[in-house]
């Protein structure tokens, strides 16, 4: 088996990261002794505010490859470092011809959605086993709405309306919510909201999806993808449109069930969350310590991968799809196909 | 692969005060520090290869020795501790 490389999250204010020959110290002034990390155990580093990396570390990272993502207390995405430019003008020139090209755009976006709404499915599917009475019957109607939408998609004639269906069936999805949650009363779920989040599920699928974009972006800057030309999503200044894209497959399986599971087994509680003046809602520091490292345990968790035939954990999950993304743009594969788990 | 790296080296010199820190900085960039001069390393093929060699080149063959033991599969998974806690699970999470 191959080891995998760890992320390092670093969300303690105050807390200070220095290069120190191979190796990070991280400094807290509260804290005594030396506590030094390996680099080279380490692929990317999240830091969230209030922390401090040296630039010796930022230059040493940019140096070998290996990417920092800054990100708020709540998970939003602020800034990213990473190294030179990769060579790979060839990949990035058929990213965008295939962008330009409204029928290949299209059949890109129809797989990313179907791979979503796919996977959606398979969540409410998979709790309905688990429950019964008026639960059951709720979770197994959504799945049916959801196969429905699932054929919208073949009368879809532009990327456009292919988001279009993907909102209509991310709605249904989302109206399920409170059959998920077995502690629905405690949690009460409302559909999605976010900025700010105004219940503890929303404040935490915020914070997971923050999670997978980190690790969706990276993976795609991995392979030598541009993260800001996407096929599902239209191309924006400032818009990560591919990462979002390559994001729809991951979220039900990757992120919500993890948010799901945490709640449902009082793994998270009240006290982890905070509410803010503005009506939204915040983890607390302990509370996203606690999701950080159900996230990092959760991402070595195996999932089947169809096409590849074989295991692969959920931390390569990302970069597996993204590989495949872009041996379809080169042409060696004729259609792209999402992760989808049966 | 799972390796625990244990070293002695001859400090009765000055040089030999250099070549210890040397080994313990080598080691500190592939693993974790469980005890005085033990190391517990989680790594990749070519990482190892690359400590080997790393470790050949500043230890004095004739009063030092170093012993690379390579463990089963998640061995480290699975250890007995007594005393002093470790400080890192080489394998877990890493959240500041």
């Amino acid at each position: 088996m191959t080891e995998l490389l760890n992320t390092l999250y670093v969300q303690t204010p105050g807390t200070s990261l220095h290069l120190d020959g191979d190796t990070v110290r991280v400094f807290h002034p509260d804290q005594t002794g030396r506590r030094l990390l390996p680099l080279v155990r380490i692929d990317h580093f999240v830091v969230f505010g209030g922390v401090n990396v040296t630039d010796d570390l930022i230059l040493r990272c940019a140096d070998d490859g290996r990417s920092i993502s800054w990100l708020t207390g709540n998970g939003r995405f602020r800034a990213r470092t990473v190294g030179p430019t990769t060579g790979n003008p060839l990949l990035r020139q058929a990213q965008h011809r295939v962008a330009d090209s409204v029928e290949q755009r299209l059949q890109i976006a129809v797989a990313m959605v179907a791979g979503k709404i796919h996977n959606s499915r398979q969540v409410l599917l998979r709790t309905a086993r688990d429950t019964s009475g008026h639960r059951q019957v709720a979770l197994r109607a959504s799945a049916e709405l959801l196969a429905e939408r699932l054929g919208l998609l073949g009368t879809a004639a532009s990327a456009n309306e292919v988001l279009g269906v993907e909102g209509i069936a991310a709605r249904d999805y989302f109206a399920a919510m409170p059959y998920l949650l077995t502690e629905s009363k405690e949690w009460k779920a409302s559909g999605r909201n976010k900025r700010p989040p105004t219940d503890p599920l929303n404040c935490l699928l915020s914070f997971l999806y923050g999670m997978l974009r980190v690790a969706v972006q990276g993976a795609l800057e991995q392979v030598g993808l541009d993260p800001y030309i996407g096929f599902l999503h239209g191309v924006r200044s400032g818009k990560p449109s591919l990462a979002l894209d390559l994001m729809e497959e991951f979220r039900p399986l990757l992120a919500d069930r993890l948010a799901l599971t945490l709640l449902n087994r009082r793994e998270l509680t009240r006290d982890d969350f905070e509410a803010l003046p503005n009506g939204g809602y915040r983890l607390t520091d302990g509370g996203r310590k606690s999701v950080l490292g159900a996230w990092q345990q959760s991402r070595q968790r195996s999932w089947q991968h169809v096409q590849l035939g074989r295991e692969v954990p959920g931390a390569l999950l990302p970069l597996v799809q993204a590989r495949l993304l872009a041996r379809h743009l080169r042409g060696d594969l004729v259609a792209y196909q999402p992760w989808m788990v049966s | 692969m799972d390796l625990l790296v244990t070293y002695d080296v001859e400090t009765v010199t000055p040089q030999g005060q250099r070549r210890l820190r040397a080994v313990a900085k080598i080691c500190e960039a592939y693993g974790h520090r469980v005890q005085k001069s033990v190391f517990e390393i989680v790594c990749r093929d070519p990482d190892k290869v690359r400590l080997v060699a790393e470790l050949q080149a500043v230890i004095d063959p004739v009063r030092d020795s170093v012993r690379i033991y390579r463990l089963p599969a998640s061995a480290l998974d699975d250890v007995e501790h007594l005393g002093k806690p470790r400080a890192v699970d080489p394998r877990g999470p890493f959240v500041i």
